[in-house]
């Protein structure tokens, strides 16, 4: 339920939406996209990214003097949890051909291929398996299948939505990979939205000129990671799966060569050894960093684990300036501040208003450029709604959408979010939704070529933790098929990689390299990483969190 | 404006007493069951995943002052209630038995192999009232002792595997199992397939789009803005 002094507005939102429908139904743009310089101003003026202070130089390792996000550039600049010196490294406690990091989209599916391909894996993952934000996507995947589609327009779009960052052999192989993902993922089980001919039921997104989005209702996510981890529990002789056990940090040989990590069990908290002959870094992205003070739309592992890890042992990062704000995060109830909103709202007609229940943006700009909008809008403007609890945001008209599709298309396709709001009486077929920006993805991440490879050898990179694909933005659906895409290259190279490679002995010696930079650059710092998980225990909780010394324990 | 949106914790909120596992704390009212556990002071190691209602890691049972019943939900989407006694459960044991999909056959006999059990149902419905998504679990059992996929498919299709369907269960089944399976036959065998899919597949694999990526790929900047911003819209 909204509360009473919202009503003026609402009924605003209401007396504009048949006037809005004739619009929509038309099929032209219901508010003028914005011009490339448009875009410039509105970016340069609200995007987080753009105040001076979001951003500061990184004084250690292999990108020192790089301009990041202050949030990372404080993270990268920390210690390590374990001291090398400690560690037996000729004895392994488990050996594998590939090691994991991460049970998300990207990691499970690596092991499936990498299996396939005649390796053993073992996947570490700090929580449970399928804990990521690959579960939580929930408007659908990118791939150009239809015959109005191609591969290059689809290549075009994701150039343009990342500013032409982006790296193109890295937007060539997501894009071209795109339909063989679609049936992959149909050959394991995933169940797609079709038409009653059997072709898919395709949807818009921000910044796509092709309707591509392939669904699974609005548990897009869901579907598809429960199907990847149901294949993984398989093959239990093959993918071996060690739940709440993160990788602390990566294990080198003499030559350099990526060689495993270190394992630390979170609950008996001991360390084990692991020796792979190659290392897949699938840990999903930083939103419970919470850049900026936002809230995020990301799970509650979200800490950036796999880029200290990366870094710690030399690998080079990209665009780590460059913080994604998904446009509709949810402004109220309070309960739900922050959660996502899918973007497919907006691909099936919904559309952002002001107080006045005016349009005042393209509802399918790029993701940066539309969550830029929103926040001139409340903020220069003045034209957003305040909630109880201080918030601001505009409305997202959802009932405008069954108007556009047929009633009961909300309750058929957008399920997830339907449950979301009527648990607090907001019936999202007959009210708006209110919204603001809300921290949503790592644009940038641990650089890689085509086939998921870093500077290191031995080591592969895939999904969120990766930089270099999306340039710094990207576009909704793009990740779900980044995961699947570099999941599977991943696991295809780094298996391949196995067969071949001698590893030396191992070492933690860039460990202590690094405590030694730290210390050169006059860099203190109580700050240990990787982060594993985030603490929400309140200011006067933690004043009386007296122990004199924790060993072991994450505080 | 500040960025950051939340305002200080006000000293005056509402509060109420819930008992996490037997301890009584003090909660602010309109606290989610997950946000009460951590402003108690707890850091969450299991019983916390995507926090949004989509991963099912934070299963919680709890009673209710004077009310014999024990009730279910998820701790990151439920609301305390003043006098609530309550414990997430930090994992379900479920049996997950292997099978290779390839040689199941989508109808019930996939069932009859992989889950047996099922069979056992005696038609009670705690799963359906236990299950926090409000999905008529009994039901989509009762569709794979059928053999009728699509009901499954479409009954679980919102399930998040939290469990407590499973856990509560007198005839020791495990429904979100099951549900995975029938939706995944469900989208193997029974969805109709796309024709258009298979063209596209074809085309990449004999290099159609290879001279055009070459194109884009060589382009200056200034070139595929001009290509971008002039692209038409379906």
């Amino acid at each position: 339920m909204y509360p009473e002094y919202m009503t003026p507005s609402l009924k605003k939102v209401a007396q504009s939406r048949k006037q809005r429908f004739e619009l929509a139904k038309t099929g032209k743009p219901v508010f003028p996209p914005m011009s490339a310089e448009e875009r410039e101003e509105v970016l340069t003026k609200f995007h987080p990214d753009y105040k001076p202070e979001s951003k500061r130089q990184i004084n250690i390792g292999v990108n020192k003097g790089d301009v990041f996000t202050t949030e990372i550039a404080e993270m990268l600049e920390s210690r390590s949890r374990i001291k090398p010196g400690i560690f037996d490294l000729s004895k392994a406690d488990y050996e594998t051909d590939v090691l994991i990091i991460g049970g998300g989209g990207a990691g499970c599916a690596a092991a499936i291929i990498a299996r396939e391909k005649g390796a053993k894996c073992i996947i570490s993952t700090k929580l449970r398996l399928g804990d990521a934000n690959s579960m939580m996507s929930q408007g659908g995947m990118q791939a150009a299948v239809t015959a109005v589609d191609s591969p290059t327009i689809h290549y075009l779009d994701a150039m343009g939505g990342g500013h032409f960052d982006n790296k193109p052999e890295l937007v060539r192989a997501l894009t071209e990979n795109g339909a063989d993902v679609v049936k992959w993922l149909e050959e394991l089980g995933v169940v797609w939205d079709k038409n009653e001919d059997g072709s898919f039921v395709v949807r818009h997104g921000g910044g796509t000129s092709r309707k591509r989005m392939h669904s699974s209702r609005d548990y897009t996510g869901a579907i598809i990671m429960r199907t990847l981890m149901d294949e993984v529990r398989n093959f239990p002789a093959d993918i071996e799966t060690l739940e709440f056990m993160p990788v602390v940090e990566l294990l080198l040989d003499k030559s350099g060569k990526c060689a495993g990590g270190i394992l630390y069990n979170l609950e008996t908290e001991e360390y084990f050894i692991v020796k792979a002959k190659s290392t897949i870094i699938t840990t999903g992205g930083y939103g419970r960093l919470h850049i900026r003070g936002f809230d995020t739309t990301n799970h509650y592992g979200a800490t950036g684990d796999g880029l200290i890890l990366a870094y710690r042992a030399g690998g080079k990062l990209l665009f780590m300036d460059s913080v994604q704000y998904h446009p509709t995060g949810a402004a109220f109830p309070e309960q739900i501040g922050g959660f996502l909103i899918t973007e497919a709202i907006r691909g099936a007609g919904g559309q952002p208003l002001n107080k006045h229940g005016e349009l005042f943006v393209f509802p399918r700009e790029p993701r940066d450029v539309e969550s830029s909008a929103i926040i001139r809008e409340c903020v220069e403007k003045g034209n957003g709604i305040e909630t109880p609890s201080g918030r601001l945001g505009v409305w997202l008209d959802s009932p405008l959408i069954d108007m556009l599709l047929g009633d009961g298309y909300i309750n058929k396709q957008f399920p997830a979010m339907h449950r979301q709001f009527i648990r607090y009486g907001i019936d999202i077929t007959k009210e708006p939704m209110l919204i603001y920006p809300s921290l949503h993805y790592q644009n940038g991440g641990i650089e890689i070529n085509e086939k998921g490879e870093t500077n290191i050898p031995g080591l592969y990179v895939a999904g969120e933790v990766s930089g270099g694909i999306h340039g710094r933005n990207r576009l909704m659906g793009n990740s779900v098929l980044d995961y699947n895409v570099y999941g599977r290259l991943t696991g295809e190279y780094a298996a391949e990689y196995s067969k071949s490679v001698k590893l030396g002995a191992l070492s933690l010696d860039h460990i202590t390299a690094y405590e030694k930079e730290l210390e050169k650059e006059g860099i203190k710092t109580d700050l240990i990483t990787p982060i594993l998980l985030p603490s929400y225990t309140p200011e006067d909780v933690r004043k009386r969190q007296l122990t004199a010394h924790y060993e072991g324990t994450l505080r | 404006m500040a960025e950051k949106q939340k305002k200080e914790k006000s000293e005056t909120k509402e509060m109420v007493t819930v008992l996490i596992m037997g301890k009584a704390h003090k909660v602010p009212a309109d606290a989610t069951i997950m946000g009460a556990i951590e402003y108690a002071g707890y850091q969450i190691k299991r019983g916390a995943g995507c926090r949004e209602g989509f991963c099912g890691a934070c299963a919680t049972a709890y009673r209710l002052p004077n009310d014999y019943k024990i009730y279910t939900g998820l701790a990151c989407t439920t609301l305390v209630q003043d006098g609530m006694w309550l414990a997430q459960l930090p994992a379900i044991p479920a049996q997950k038995p292997v099978y290779n999909l390839d040689e199941l056959k989508p109808d019930v006999t996939a069932f009859q192999r992989i889950y047996p059990e099922i069979f056992r149902c005696v038609a009670c419905n705690t799963c359906t009232k236990s299950c926090p998504q409000d999905l008529e679990v009994m039901d989509y059992i009762q569709a794979a002792k059928r053999g009728d996929i699509a009901a499954v498919m479409d009954l679980s299709f919102d399930c998040l595997s939290c469990g407590m369907c499973a856990i509560r269960c007198p005839a020791e089944i495990t429904q979100y199992n099951v549900g995975i399976l029938g939706r995944r036959l469900f989208g193997k065998y029974l969805s109709k397939k796309s024709e258009q899919l298979d063209k596209r597949i074809k085309e990449v694999a004999a290099k159609k789009f290879d001279k055009e990526f070459k194109e884009l790929m060589q382009m200056s900047e200034e070139e595929l803005k001009k290509k971008y911003y002039a692209r038409d819209m379906e």
